[in-house]
Protein backbone atom coordinates (compact mmCIF):
# COMPACT_ATOMS: atom_id res chain seq x y z
CA UNK A 1 0.00 0.00 0.00
CA UNK A 2 1.36 3.70 -0.69
CA UNK A 3 0.05 6.75 0.47
CA UNK A 4 1.25 10.24 0.84
CA UNK A 5 0.05 13.78 1.98
CA UNK A 6 -0.52 15.36 -0.99
CA UNK A 7 -3.25 17.91 -1.63
CA UNK A 8 -4.03 20.28 -4.14
CA UNK A 9 -3.12 23.23 -5.43
CA UNK A 10 0.71 21.20 -4.73
CA UNK A 11 2.30 21.26 -8.00
CA UNK A 12 3.06 17.87 -7.34
CA UNK A 13 -0.18 16.86 -6.88
CA UNK A 14 -1.61 18.84 -10.01
CA UNK A 15 1.10 16.56 -12.07
CA UNK A 16 -0.06 13.47 -10.67
CA UNK A 17 -3.72 14.77 -11.12
CA UNK A 18 -3.17 15.60 -14.91
CA UNK A 19 -1.45 12.03 -15.47
CA UNK A 20 -3.55 9.72 -14.03
CA UNK A 21 -6.88 8.50 -15.02
CA UNK A 22 -9.03 9.42 -12.52
CA UNK A 23 -7.99 12.10 -9.43
CA UNK A 24 -9.84 12.47 -6.32
CA UNK A 25 -8.99 14.30 -3.67
CA UNK A 26 -11.19 15.16 -0.32
CA UNK A 27 -14.13 13.82 -2.53
CA UNK A 28 -17.29 13.95 -0.10
CA UNK A 29 -20.48 13.08 -0.09
CA UNK A 30 -23.87 13.03 2.13
CA UNK A 31 -27.61 12.25 1.51
CA UNK A 32 -29.27 14.62 3.62
CA UNK A 33 -27.26 14.07 6.91
CA UNK A 34 -26.04 10.55 6.04
CA UNK A 35 -21.85 10.84 4.69
CA UNK A 36 -21.93 8.22 1.70
CA UNK A 37 -18.34 9.26 0.49
CA UNK A 38 -16.50 10.67 4.02
CA UNK A 39 -13.13 12.24 2.39
CA UNK A 40 -11.82 9.97 -0.14
CA UNK A 41 -8.56 10.40 -2.08
CA UNK A 42 -7.46 8.44 -4.87
CA UNK A 43 -5.13 8.04 -7.84
CA UNK A 44 -6.22 5.53 -10.81
CA UNK A 45 -3.17 5.61 -12.85
CA UNK A 46 -4.05 5.17 -16.91
CA UNK A 47 -4.15 1.68 -17.99
CA UNK A 48 -4.15 -0.42 -15.29
CA UNK A 49 -7.58 -2.43 -14.09
CA UNK A 50 -8.15 -0.67 -10.26
CA UNK A 51 -10.95 -2.37 -7.93
CA UNK A 52 -12.88 -0.65 -5.28
CA UNK A 53 -13.82 -3.18 -3.54
CA UNK A 54 -16.30 -3.13 -0.19
CA UNK A 55 -19.93 -4.13 1.31
CA UNK A 56 -23.21 -2.57 0.60
CA UNK A 57 -22.86 0.55 1.59
CA UNK A 58 -19.41 1.52 1.53
CA UNK A 59 -19.50 4.23 -0.61
CA UNK A 60 -18.27 2.38 -3.54
CA UNK A 61 -21.41 3.51 -6.49
CA UNK A 62 -21.45 7.18 -4.74
CA UNK A 63 -17.63 7.39 -5.31
CA UNK A 64 -18.44 5.95 -8.60
CA UNK A 65 -21.56 8.21 -9.66
CA UNK A 66 -18.99 11.13 -8.68
CA UNK A 67 -16.37 10.08 -11.02
CA UNK A 68 -18.90 9.54 -14.12
CA UNK A 69 -20.58 13.22 -13.35
CA UNK A 70 -24.08 11.70 -12.54
CA UNK A 71 -23.52 13.31 -8.52
CA UNK A 72 -22.47 16.49 -8.28
CA UNK A 73 -19.52 17.04 -6.39
CA UNK A 74 -20.17 19.33 -3.31
CA UNK A 75 -16.78 18.75 -1.77
CA UNK A 76 -13.15 17.75 -3.01
CA UNK A 77 -12.65 17.66 -6.36
CA UNK A 78 -13.02 14.88 -8.88
CA UNK A 79 -10.31 14.68 -12.36
CA UNK A 80 -10.77 12.40 -15.10
CA UNK A 81 -8.12 12.58 -17.41
CA UNK A 82 -6.73 15.82 -16.25
CA UNK A 83 -10.69 17.08 -16.57
CA UNK A 84 -12.78 18.64 -13.81
CA UNK A 85 -16.34 16.09 -12.68
CA UNK A 86 -17.51 19.13 -11.71
CA UNK A 87 -17.24 21.31 -14.52
CA UNK A 88 -15.91 19.71 -17.58
CA UNK A 89 -18.54 17.28 -17.58
CA UNK A 90 -19.20 16.45 -21.45
CA UNK A 91 -15.41 16.38 -21.36
CA UNK A 92 -15.19 14.00 -18.92
CA UNK A 93 -18.30 11.70 -20.86
CA UNK A 94 -16.59 11.66 -24.17
CA UNK A 95 -13.84 9.58 -22.23
CA UNK A 96 -15.84 7.16 -20.26
CA UNK A 97 -17.78 3.59 -21.08
CA UNK A 98 -20.29 2.98 -17.95
CA UNK A 99 -21.96 -0.17 -17.22
CA UNK A 100 -24.33 0.27 -13.99
CA UNK A 101 -24.59 -2.28 -11.46
CA UNK A 102 -28.60 -3.03 -13.09
CA UNK A 103 -28.68 -4.85 -16.19
CA UNK A 104 -29.38 -2.04 -18.35
CA UNK A 105 -29.74 -2.96 -21.71
CA UNK A 106 -32.90 -2.32 -23.48
CA UNK A 107 -35.01 -6.38 -23.93
CA UNK A 108 -37.17 -4.46 -26.76
CA UNK A 109 -34.07 -4.00 -28.83
CA UNK A 110 -32.01 -6.14 -30.64
CA UNK A 111 -27.89 -6.09 -29.74
CA UNK A 112 -27.22 -4.48 -32.76
CA UNK A 113 -29.49 -1.65 -31.83
CA UNK A 114 -28.87 -1.12 -28.66
CA UNK A 115 -25.08 -0.63 -29.15
CA UNK A 116 -26.06 0.99 -32.20
CA UNK A 117 -28.14 3.65 -29.68
CA UNK A 118 -24.91 4.43 -27.88
CA UNK A 119 -22.76 4.92 -31.56
CA UNK A 120 -25.25 7.40 -32.56
CA UNK A 121 -25.05 9.01 -28.64
CA UNK A 122 -21.13 9.60 -29.28
CA UNK A 123 -21.78 10.75 -32.52
CA UNK A 124 -20.07 8.19 -34.22
CA UNK A 125 -19.97 9.58 -37.70
CA UNK A 126 -23.04 6.98 -40.00
CA UNK A 127 -20.15 6.27 -42.44
CA UNK A 128 -18.75 4.15 -40.18
CA UNK A 129 -21.61 3.26 -37.33
CA UNK A 130 -22.47 -0.15 -38.72
CA UNK A 131 -18.67 -0.99 -38.86
CA UNK A 132 -17.87 -0.08 -35.54
CA UNK A 133 -21.12 -1.76 -33.95
CA UNK A 134 -20.50 -4.74 -35.63
CA UNK A 135 -16.82 -4.53 -34.06
CA UNK A 136 -17.87 -3.77 -30.51
CA UNK A 137 -20.09 -7.16 -30.70
CA UNK A 138 -17.51 -8.65 -32.45
CA UNK A 139 -15.31 -8.12 -29.42
CA UNK A 140 -17.96 -9.47 -26.78
CA UNK A 141 -18.56 -12.80 -29.10
CA UNK A 142 -22.31 -11.47 -29.86
CA UNK A 143 -21.87 -11.61 -33.47
CA UNK A 144 -24.11 -14.12 -34.45
CA UNK A 145 -26.38 -13.40 -31.29
CA UNK A 146 -26.64 -9.42 -32.50
CA UNK A 147 -29.70 -9.07 -34.44
CA UNK A 148 -31.78 -11.34 -31.34
CA UNK A 149 -34.13 -9.60 -29.47
CA UNK A 150 -31.97 -8.71 -26.05
CA UNK A 151 -34.92 -9.39 -24.13
CA UNK A 152 -33.85 -12.93 -25.03
CA UNK A 153 -30.25 -13.01 -23.91
CA UNK A 154 -29.24 -14.60 -20.44
CA UNK A 155 -27.52 -12.48 -17.38
CA UNK A 156 -24.01 -13.19 -19.12
CA UNK A 157 -25.13 -11.89 -22.36
CA UNK A 158 -26.55 -9.23 -21.14
CA UNK A 159 -23.26 -7.95 -19.54
CA UNK A 160 -21.50 -8.68 -22.67
CA UNK A 161 -24.26 -6.74 -24.59
CA UNK A 162 -23.61 -3.26 -21.76
CA UNK A 163 -19.46 -3.83 -22.25
CA UNK A 164 -20.18 -3.41 -26.49
CA UNK A 165 -22.22 -0.45 -25.57
CA UNK A 166 -19.58 0.93 -23.79
CA UNK A 167 -16.99 0.31 -25.85
CA UNK A 168 -18.12 1.55 -29.35
CA UNK A 169 -17.34 4.82 -28.09
CA UNK A 170 -13.53 4.05 -27.77
CA UNK A 171 -13.62 4.73 -23.93
CA UNK A 172 -10.14 5.84 -22.38
CA UNK A 173 -11.85 4.67 -19.18
CA UNK A 174 -14.04 2.01 -18.92
CA UNK A 175 -16.29 1.42 -15.17
CA UNK A 176 -17.83 -1.42 -14.49
CA UNK A 177 -20.49 -1.33 -11.29
CA UNK A 178 -20.66 -4.76 -9.92
CA UNK A 179 -20.58 -6.17 -13.75
CA UNK A 180 -20.53 -9.39 -12.45
CA UNK A 181 -23.11 -9.63 -9.80
CA UNK A 182 -25.80 -12.42 -9.68
CA UNK A 183 -23.83 -14.25 -12.76
CA UNK A 184 -22.87 -17.79 -12.64
CA UNK A 185 -19.29 -18.89 -12.50
CA UNK A 186 -19.02 -19.27 -16.53
CA UNK A 187 -20.76 -15.82 -17.12
CA UNK A 188 -18.69 -14.27 -14.90
CA UNK A 189 -15.51 -15.44 -16.26
CA UNK A 190 -16.33 -14.80 -19.48
CA UNK A 191 -16.95 -11.05 -19.04
CA UNK A 192 -13.77 -10.79 -16.77
CA UNK A 193 -12.15 -12.37 -20.16
CA UNK A 194 -14.03 -9.79 -22.19
CA UNK A 195 -12.48 -7.20 -20.45
CA UNK A 196 -9.24 -8.26 -19.81
CA UNK A 197 -8.89 -8.93 -23.79
CA UNK A 198 -9.97 -5.50 -24.61
CA UNK A 199 -8.01 -3.71 -21.96
CA UNK A 200 -5.10 -5.42 -23.43
CA UNK A 201 -5.95 -4.75 -27.28
CA UNK A 202 -6.80 -0.80 -26.31
CA UNK A 203 -4.91 0.04 -23.39
CA UNK A 204 -8.15 1.57 -21.74
CA UNK A 205 -8.09 2.10 -17.82
CA UNK A 206 -10.52 0.31 -16.14
CA UNK A 207 -12.29 0.92 -12.31
CA UNK A 208 -14.60 -1.85 -11.44
CA UNK A 209 -16.65 -2.26 -8.18
CA UNK A 210 -17.29 -5.69 -7.24
CA UNK A 211 -17.91 -7.68 -4.06
CA UNK A 212 -16.32 -10.73 -5.16
CA UNK A 213 -12.55 -10.66 -3.75
CA UNK A 214 -11.67 -13.34 -5.81
CA UNK A 215 -11.91 -11.58 -8.60
CA UNK A 216 -10.63 -8.39 -7.35
CA UNK A 217 -7.42 -10.48 -6.43
CA UNK A 218 -7.49 -12.06 -10.24
CA UNK A 219 -8.51 -9.54 -12.37
CA UNK A 220 -7.57 -6.51 -10.75
CA UNK A 221 -3.98 -4.71 -11.01
CA UNK A 222 -4.59 -2.49 -8.03
CA UNK A 223 -7.36 -2.32 -5.29
CA UNK A 224 -8.70 -0.18 -2.35
CA UNK A 225 -10.96 -1.09 -0.05
CA UNK A 226 -13.48 1.22 1.02
CA UNK A 227 -15.54 0.63 4.28
CA UNK A 228 -18.28 3.16 5.51
CA UNK A 229 -17.45 6.18 3.33
CA UNK A 230 -13.73 5.58 3.71
CA UNK A 231 -10.66 3.84 1.92
CA UNK A 232 -8.87 1.88 4.31
CA UNK A 233 -6.44 0.40 2.39
CA UNK A 234 -4.67 0.51 -1.07
CA UNK A 235 -2.01 -1.60 -3.18
CA UNK A 236 -2.05 -4.40 -5.18
CA UNK A 237 -3.59 -7.50 -3.91
CA UNK A 238 -0.11 -9.14 -3.38
CA UNK A 239 1.33 -5.58 -1.12
CA UNK A 240 -2.25 -5.81 0.64
CA UNK A 241 -1.68 -9.61 1.67
CA UNK A 242 1.41 -9.35 2.44
CA UNK A 243 1.32 -6.05 4.26
CA UNK A 244 -1.54 -7.94 6.56
CA UNK A 245 0.61 -11.57 6.87
CA UNK A 246 3.42 -9.24 8.43
CA UNK A 247 1.12 -7.70 11.16
CA UNK A 248 0.19 -10.77 12.09
CA UNK A 249 1.48 -12.10 15.51
CA UNK A 250 2.17 -15.53 13.73
CA UNK A 251 3.77 -15.45 10.15
CA UNK A 252 3.31 -19.11 9.90
CA UNK A 253 -0.34 -18.63 9.19
CA UNK A 254 0.51 -18.71 5.95
CA UNK A 255 -0.89 -15.76 2.97
CA UNK A 256 -3.75 -14.16 3.80
CA UNK A 257 -6.56 -13.96 0.99
CA UNK A 258 -8.32 -10.80 0.09
CA UNK A 259 -11.41 -11.67 2.11
CA UNK A 260 -8.70 -11.25 5.01
CA UNK A 261 -7.39 -8.89 4.30
CA UNK A 262 -10.47 -6.83 4.31
CA UNK A 263 -11.87 -7.93 7.65
CA UNK A 264 -8.46 -6.69 8.86
CA UNK A 265 -8.81 -3.03 7.80
CA UNK A 266 -12.54 -3.15 7.96
CA UNK A 267 -13.05 -5.27 11.00
CA UNK A 268 -15.34 -8.14 10.85
CA UNK A 269 -18.74 -6.85 11.87
CA UNK A 270 -20.09 -5.25 8.96
CA UNK A 271 -23.34 -4.70 9.95
CA UNK A 272 -25.15 -0.94 9.02
CA UNK A 273 -25.59 0.15 12.60
CA UNK A 274 -22.43 2.18 12.97
CA UNK A 275 -23.32 5.75 12.88
CA UNK A 276 -21.04 6.35 9.22
CA UNK A 277 -24.26 4.02 7.54
CA UNK A 278 -24.60 5.47 4.22
CA UNK A 279 -28.40 4.65 4.58
CA UNK A 280 -29.17 5.71 0.89
CA UNK A 281 -27.10 3.73 -0.95
CA UNK A 282 -26.02 1.01 1.82
CA UNK A 283 -28.94 -0.13 3.33
CA UNK A 284 -32.31 -0.70 1.70
CA UNK A 285 -32.02 0.68 -1.75
CA UNK A 286 -28.74 -1.04 -2.45
CA UNK A 287 -29.81 -4.00 -1.33
CA UNK A 288 -33.26 -4.03 -3.50
CA UNK A 289 -31.11 -3.19 -6.69
CA UNK A 290 -28.67 -5.62 -6.16
CA UNK A 291 -31.62 -8.37 -5.70
CA UNK A 292 -33.39 -6.47 -8.35
CA UNK A 293 -30.51 -7.60 -11.07
CA UNK A 294 -29.52 -11.11 -9.32
CA UNK A 295 -33.24 -11.68 -10.19
CA UNK A 296 -32.81 -10.80 -13.94
CA UNK A 297 -29.75 -12.43 -14.82
CA UNK A 298 -31.47 -15.96 -13.05
CA UNK B 1 -5.74 9.38 2.50
CA UNK B 2 -4.21 10.67 -0.54
CA UNK B 3 -2.93 7.88 -2.81
CA UNK B 4 -0.14 7.78 -6.02
CA UNK B 5 0.80 4.61 -7.19
CA UNK B 6 2.99 2.42 -6.06
CA UNK B 7 4.24 0.64 -8.78
CA UNK B 8 5.63 1.03 -12.38
CA UNK B 9 2.77 1.29 -14.64
CA UNK B 10 1.73 -2.30 -16.16
CA UNK B 11 2.20 -3.08 -19.68
CA UNK B 12 -1.41 -2.22 -20.13
CA UNK B 13 -0.71 0.96 -20.05
CA UNK B 14 -0.42 1.30 -23.38
CA UNK B 15 -1.89 -1.14 -26.39
CA UNK B 16 0.07 -4.12 -25.71
CA UNK B 17 2.07 -5.86 -28.94
CA UNK B 18 0.88 -9.45 -27.42
CA UNK B 19 -2.46 -8.28 -27.99
CA UNK B 20 -2.09 -6.37 -31.85
CA UNK B 21 -3.82 -9.22 -33.34
CA UNK B 22 -6.74 -8.44 -30.97
CA UNK B 23 -6.56 -5.01 -31.35
CA UNK B 24 -6.42 -5.22 -35.09
CA UNK B 25 -10.08 -6.38 -34.56
CA UNK B 26 -10.94 -3.88 -32.88
CA UNK B 27 -9.79 -1.22 -35.11
CA UNK B 28 -11.67 1.03 -35.07
CA UNK B 29 -12.96 0.86 -30.74
CA UNK B 30 -9.43 2.46 -30.98
CA UNK B 31 -10.04 5.70 -31.71
CA UNK B 32 -12.66 7.87 -30.31
CA UNK B 33 -15.45 9.39 -32.56
CA UNK B 34 -15.05 13.41 -33.17
CA UNK B 35 -17.16 15.07 -30.84
CA UNK B 36 -20.49 16.72 -32.17
CA UNK B 37 -20.92 20.58 -30.54
CA UNK B 38 -23.02 23.01 -31.18
CA UNK B 39 -26.80 23.42 -32.65
CA UNK B 40 -26.10 20.19 -33.99
CA UNK B 41 -26.18 18.43 -30.62
CA UNK B 42 -29.89 18.46 -29.74
CA UNK B 43 -31.23 17.85 -33.20
CA UNK B 44 -28.94 14.38 -33.31
CA UNK B 45 -29.69 13.28 -29.76
CA UNK B 46 -33.47 13.52 -30.82
CA UNK B 47 -33.19 11.66 -33.58
CA UNK B 48 -31.22 9.00 -31.77
CA UNK B 49 -34.03 8.80 -29.10
CA UNK B 50 -36.56 8.71 -31.74
CA UNK B 51 -35.20 5.73 -33.68
CA UNK B 52 -35.38 3.95 -30.90
CA UNK B 53 -38.91 4.46 -30.06
CA UNK B 54 -39.50 3.55 -33.98
CA UNK B 55 -37.51 0.41 -33.78
CA UNK B 56 -39.44 -0.50 -30.49
CA UNK B 57 -42.91 -0.15 -32.33
CA UNK B 58 -41.07 -2.28 -35.26
CA UNK B 59 -40.64 -4.72 -33.04
CA UNK B 60 -43.95 -5.12 -30.69
CA UNK B 61 -47.11 -2.97 -32.06
CA UNK B 62 -49.12 -4.52 -29.86
CA UNK B 63 -49.51 -1.01 -27.96
CA UNK B 64 -50.36 0.99 -30.99
CA UNK B 65 -53.23 -1.66 -31.69
CA UNK B 66 -54.58 -2.21 -28.09
CA UNK B 67 -54.71 1.68 -27.17
CA UNK B 68 -57.00 2.11 -30.76
CA UNK B 69 -59.32 0.75 -28.67
CA UNK B 70 -60.37 3.47 -26.05
CA UNK B 71 -60.60 6.05 -28.89
CA UNK B 72 -62.41 3.60 -31.32
CA UNK B 73 -64.75 3.38 -28.07
CA UNK B 74 -64.95 6.97 -27.39
CA UNK B 75 -66.12 7.82 -31.60
CA UNK B 76 -68.16 4.80 -31.63
CA UNK B 77 -70.06 5.24 -28.50
CA UNK B 78 -69.98 8.52 -27.43
CA UNK B 79 -69.39 10.64 -30.46
CA UNK B 80 -72.35 8.57 -32.26
CA UNK B 81 -74.79 8.85 -29.67
CA UNK B 82 -74.22 12.79 -29.31
CA UNK B 83 -74.20 13.00 -33.01
CA UNK B 84 -77.80 11.75 -32.57
CA UNK B 85 -78.64 13.64 -29.55
CA UNK B 86 -77.70 16.73 -30.95
CA UNK B 87 -77.00 18.35 -27.71
CA UNK B 88 -73.95 20.07 -27.73
CA UNK B 89 -73.66 22.75 -30.62
CA UNK B 90 -71.62 22.66 -32.39
CA UNK B 91 -72.27 25.34 -35.69
CA UNK B 92 -73.63 22.98 -38.25
CA UNK B 93 -70.65 20.04 -38.20
CA UNK B 94 -71.85 16.69 -36.60
CA UNK B 95 -70.78 15.65 -33.67
CA UNK B 96 -68.63 13.11 -34.83
CA UNK B 97 -66.84 15.31 -37.00
CA UNK B 98 -66.34 17.96 -33.85
CA UNK B 99 -64.89 15.51 -31.60
CA UNK B 100 -62.53 13.06 -33.72
CA UNK B 101 -59.81 16.11 -33.32
CA UNK B 102 -60.61 15.98 -29.72
CA UNK B 103 -60.13 12.45 -29.71
CA UNK B 104 -56.66 12.21 -31.79
CA UNK B 105 -55.52 14.90 -28.97
CA UNK B 106 -56.50 12.96 -25.97
CA UNK B 107 -55.19 9.69 -27.06
CA UNK B 108 -52.01 11.16 -27.38
CA UNK B 109 -52.01 12.82 -23.97
CA UNK B 110 -52.96 9.64 -22.76
CA UNK B 111 -49.40 8.39 -24.33
CA UNK B 112 -47.47 11.50 -22.98
CA UNK B 113 -48.59 11.90 -19.64
CA UNK B 114 -47.69 8.55 -18.38
CA UNK B 115 -44.33 8.88 -20.15
CA UNK B 116 -42.86 9.74 -16.40
CA UNK B 117 -43.35 6.29 -15.75
CA UNK B 118 -40.83 4.83 -18.65
CA UNK B 119 -38.56 7.13 -17.41
CA UNK B 120 -38.70 5.84 -13.56
CA UNK B 121 -38.45 2.68 -15.27
CA UNK B 122 -35.10 3.27 -17.34
CA UNK B 123 -33.71 4.66 -13.75
CA UNK B 124 -35.02 1.67 -12.23
CA UNK B 125 -32.95 -0.56 -15.20
CA UNK B 126 -30.00 1.27 -15.46
CA UNK B 127 -31.08 2.42 -18.84
CA UNK B 128 -31.47 6.71 -17.73
CA UNK B 129 -27.94 5.87 -15.70
CA UNK B 130 -26.02 4.87 -18.65
CA UNK B 131 -27.39 7.82 -20.97
CA UNK B 132 -26.81 10.68 -18.27
CA UNK B 133 -22.75 9.31 -18.71
CA UNK B 134 -22.99 9.67 -22.47
CA UNK B 135 -22.06 13.60 -23.60
CA UNK B 136 -25.76 14.33 -23.77
CA UNK B 137 -27.06 17.56 -22.31
CA UNK B 138 -30.42 16.35 -19.77
CA UNK B 139 -32.27 19.44 -21.76
CA UNK B 140 -30.85 17.54 -24.74
CA UNK B 141 -32.05 14.17 -23.34
CA UNK B 142 -35.42 15.63 -22.09
CA UNK B 143 -36.14 16.70 -25.95
CA UNK B 144 -35.12 13.52 -27.07
CA UNK B 145 -37.64 11.57 -25.23
CA UNK B 146 -40.24 14.59 -25.26
CA UNK B 147 -39.87 14.01 -29.26
CA UNK B 148 -39.60 10.20 -28.96
CA UNK B 149 -43.61 10.09 -27.09
CA UNK B 150 -44.44 12.48 -30.01
CA UNK B 151 -43.79 9.74 -32.67
CA UNK B 152 -45.60 6.75 -30.64
CA UNK B 153 -47.90 9.75 -30.44
CA UNK B 154 -48.25 10.56 -33.84
CA UNK B 155 -48.63 7.16 -35.01
CA UNK B 156 -51.48 6.83 -32.76
CA UNK B 157 -53.00 9.95 -34.13
CA UNK B 158 -52.73 8.11 -37.86
CA UNK B 159 -54.45 5.20 -36.07
CA UNK B 160 -57.26 7.35 -34.45
CA UNK B 161 -57.36 9.58 -38.14
CA UNK B 162 -57.84 6.01 -39.92
CA UNK B 163 -60.93 4.94 -37.62
CA UNK B 164 -62.59 8.45 -38.19
CA UNK B 165 -62.18 8.12 -41.31
CA UNK B 166 -63.69 4.78 -41.27
CA UNK B 167 -66.90 6.30 -39.70
CA UNK B 168 -67.61 8.76 -42.14
CA UNK B 169 -65.45 12.00 -40.61
CA UNK B 170 -64.78 14.56 -43.19
CA UNK B 171 -61.30 15.22 -42.58
CA UNK B 172 -58.90 16.80 -44.93
CA UNK B 173 -56.11 15.15 -47.48
CA UNK B 174 -54.26 18.42 -48.01
CA UNK B 175 -50.51 17.02 -47.21
CA UNK B 176 -49.73 20.24 -45.77
CA UNK B 177 -52.54 20.72 -43.28
CA UNK B 178 -51.44 16.68 -42.22
CA UNK B 179 -48.35 18.02 -41.74
CA UNK B 180 -49.17 20.85 -39.57
CA UNK B 181 -51.47 17.76 -37.50
CA UNK B 182 -48.18 15.94 -37.45
CA UNK B 183 -46.51 19.04 -35.42
CA UNK B 184 -49.44 19.89 -33.44
CA UNK B 185 -49.53 16.45 -32.03
CA UNK B 186 -45.51 16.18 -31.66
CA UNK B 187 -45.48 19.19 -29.93
CA UNK B 188 -48.42 18.33 -27.76
CA UNK B 189 -47.20 15.57 -26.62
CA UNK B 190 -44.01 16.75 -26.11
CA UNK B 191 -45.26 18.99 -23.36
CA UNK B 192 -47.51 16.42 -21.72
CA UNK B 193 -44.46 13.77 -21.83
CA UNK B 194 -42.18 16.66 -20.18
CA UNK B 195 -44.84 17.13 -17.53
CA UNK B 196 -45.00 13.60 -16.79
CA UNK B 197 -41.00 13.51 -16.54
CA UNK B 198 -41.13 16.72 -14.04
CA UNK B 199 -43.71 14.83 -12.06
CA UNK B 200 -41.52 12.13 -12.38
CA UNK B 201 -38.21 13.85 -10.90
CA UNK B 202 -40.33 15.20 -8.13
CA UNK B 203 -42.31 11.74 -7.01
CA UNK B 204 -39.44 9.75 -7.62
CA UNK B 205 -41.19 6.64 -7.64
CA UNK B 206 -44.32 4.50 -10.31
CA UNK B 207 -47.04 4.01 -7.74
CA UNK B 208 -46.91 8.27 -6.69
CA UNK B 209 -46.54 9.15 -10.64
CA UNK B 210 -49.80 6.57 -11.78
CA UNK B 211 -51.58 7.78 -8.74
CA UNK B 212 -51.10 11.42 -9.98
CA UNK B 213 -51.13 10.84 -13.58
CA UNK B 214 -54.56 8.97 -13.24
CA UNK B 215 -55.71 12.34 -11.19
CA UNK B 216 -54.66 15.24 -13.74
CA UNK B 217 -55.80 13.33 -16.75
CA UNK B 218 -59.61 13.41 -16.65
CA UNK B 219 -59.77 17.09 -15.31
CA UNK B 220 -56.77 18.01 -18.13
CA UNK B 221 -59.40 16.43 -20.61
CA UNK B 222 -63.07 17.22 -19.14
CA UNK B 223 -61.33 21.23 -18.78
CA UNK B 224 -60.70 21.67 -22.42
CA UNK B 225 -62.34 21.92 -25.91
CA UNK B 226 -62.11 18.72 -26.66
CA UNK B 227 -65.97 17.18 -26.13
CA UNK B 228 -67.30 20.34 -26.29
CA UNK B 229 -67.15 24.16 -27.55
CA UNK B 230 -65.77 26.13 -24.31
CA UNK B 231 -68.63 28.71 -24.49
CA UNK B 232 -70.93 25.74 -23.06
CA UNK B 233 -68.28 25.73 -20.17
CA UNK B 234 -68.86 27.67 -16.65
CA UNK B 235 -66.81 30.64 -15.90
CA UNK B 236 -64.37 28.41 -13.84
CA UNK B 237 -64.45 25.87 -16.44
CA UNK B 238 -63.05 28.08 -19.22
CA UNK B 239 -60.56 29.76 -16.94
CA UNK B 240 -58.90 26.16 -16.62
CA UNK B 241 -59.61 25.80 -20.61
CA UNK B 242 -57.56 29.15 -21.57
CA UNK B 243 -54.13 27.63 -19.20
CA UNK B 244 -55.02 24.00 -20.89
CA UNK B 245 -52.24 23.33 -23.36
CA UNK B 246 -54.59 20.28 -24.28
CA UNK B 247 -57.51 23.33 -25.88
CA UNK B 248 -54.75 25.40 -27.87
CA UNK B 249 -53.94 21.38 -29.85
CA UNK B 250 -57.40 20.47 -29.62
CA UNK B 251 -58.28 24.27 -31.26
CA UNK B 252 -55.39 23.60 -33.88
CA UNK B 253 -56.36 19.99 -34.82
CA UNK B 254 -59.94 20.98 -35.58
CA UNK B 255 -59.00 23.92 -37.59
CA UNK B 256 -56.49 21.59 -40.02
CA UNK B 257 -58.17 18.63 -39.91
CA UNK B 258 -61.98 19.66 -40.26
CA UNK B 259 -61.86 23.21 -41.39
CA UNK B 260 -63.51 24.94 -38.28
CA UNK B 261 -62.49 28.26 -37.13
CA UNK B 262 -59.27 28.55 -35.65
CA UNK B 263 -56.39 30.79 -34.20
CA UNK B 264 -53.42 28.47 -35.47
CA UNK B 265 -50.80 31.19 -34.98
CA UNK B 266 -51.72 31.10 -31.02
CA UNK B 267 -52.37 27.22 -30.91
CA UNK B 268 -48.75 26.73 -32.62
CA UNK B 269 -47.38 29.57 -30.16
CA UNK B 270 -48.61 28.72 -26.78
CA UNK B 271 -47.99 24.77 -27.36
CA UNK B 272 -43.76 25.73 -28.46
CA UNK B 273 -43.83 27.70 -25.64
CA UNK B 274 -45.64 25.17 -23.06
CA UNK B 275 -42.87 22.78 -24.78
CA UNK B 276 -40.16 24.53 -24.09
CA UNK B 277 -41.48 25.16 -20.47
CA UNK B 278 -41.46 21.55 -19.79
CA UNK B 279 -38.64 20.75 -21.47
CA UNK B 280 -36.60 23.13 -19.24
CA UNK B 281 -38.73 22.25 -16.16
CA UNK B 282 -37.90 18.33 -17.06
CA UNK B 283 -34.37 18.95 -17.61
CA UNK B 284 -33.94 20.27 -14.13
CA UNK B 285 -35.25 17.49 -12.30
CA UNK B 286 -34.18 14.90 -14.54
CA UNK B 287 -31.02 14.65 -12.45
CA UNK B 288 -32.94 13.77 -9.00
CA UNK B 289 -33.95 10.37 -10.46
CA UNK B 290 -30.29 9.83 -11.36
CA UNK B 291 -29.31 10.47 -7.59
Amino acid sequence: MSTDGETLPDPAATASATAAAVYCTGLQYAFGRTKAVDGVDLSVRAGEVFGLLGPNGAGKTTTIRAITTLLPVPSGMVQVFGHDAARQKMAVRRLLGYVPQQLSADGGLTGRENVSLFARVFDVPRRERAARVEQALAAVDLTEAADRMAGTYSGGMVRRLELAQALVSAPRLLVLDEPTIGLDPIARTSVWERIAEVRAATGMTVLVTTHYMDEADQYCDRVALMHQGTIRALGTPGELKAEVRAQRSDPADGLPSLDDVFRHYAGSTLSASTGNSTGKEGEFGDVRRTRRTASRVG
Amino acid sequence: MSVVPAAPLPASAEPDESAAATGSRFGLLLVPPPARTGWRLVPARVLALCVVELQKLRHDRTEIYTRAVQPALWLLIFGETFTRLKAIPTNGIPYLDYLAPGIIAQSAMFIAIFYGILIIWERDSGVLTKLLVTPTPRAALVTGKAFAAGVKAVLQAAVVIVIAALLGVSLTWNPLKLLGVVVVVLLGSAFFSCLSMTIAGIVLTRDRLMGIGQAITMPLFFGSNALYPVALMPGWLQVVSRVNPLSYQVDALRGLLIGTHSHLGTDFAVLAFATVLGITSASALLGRLAR
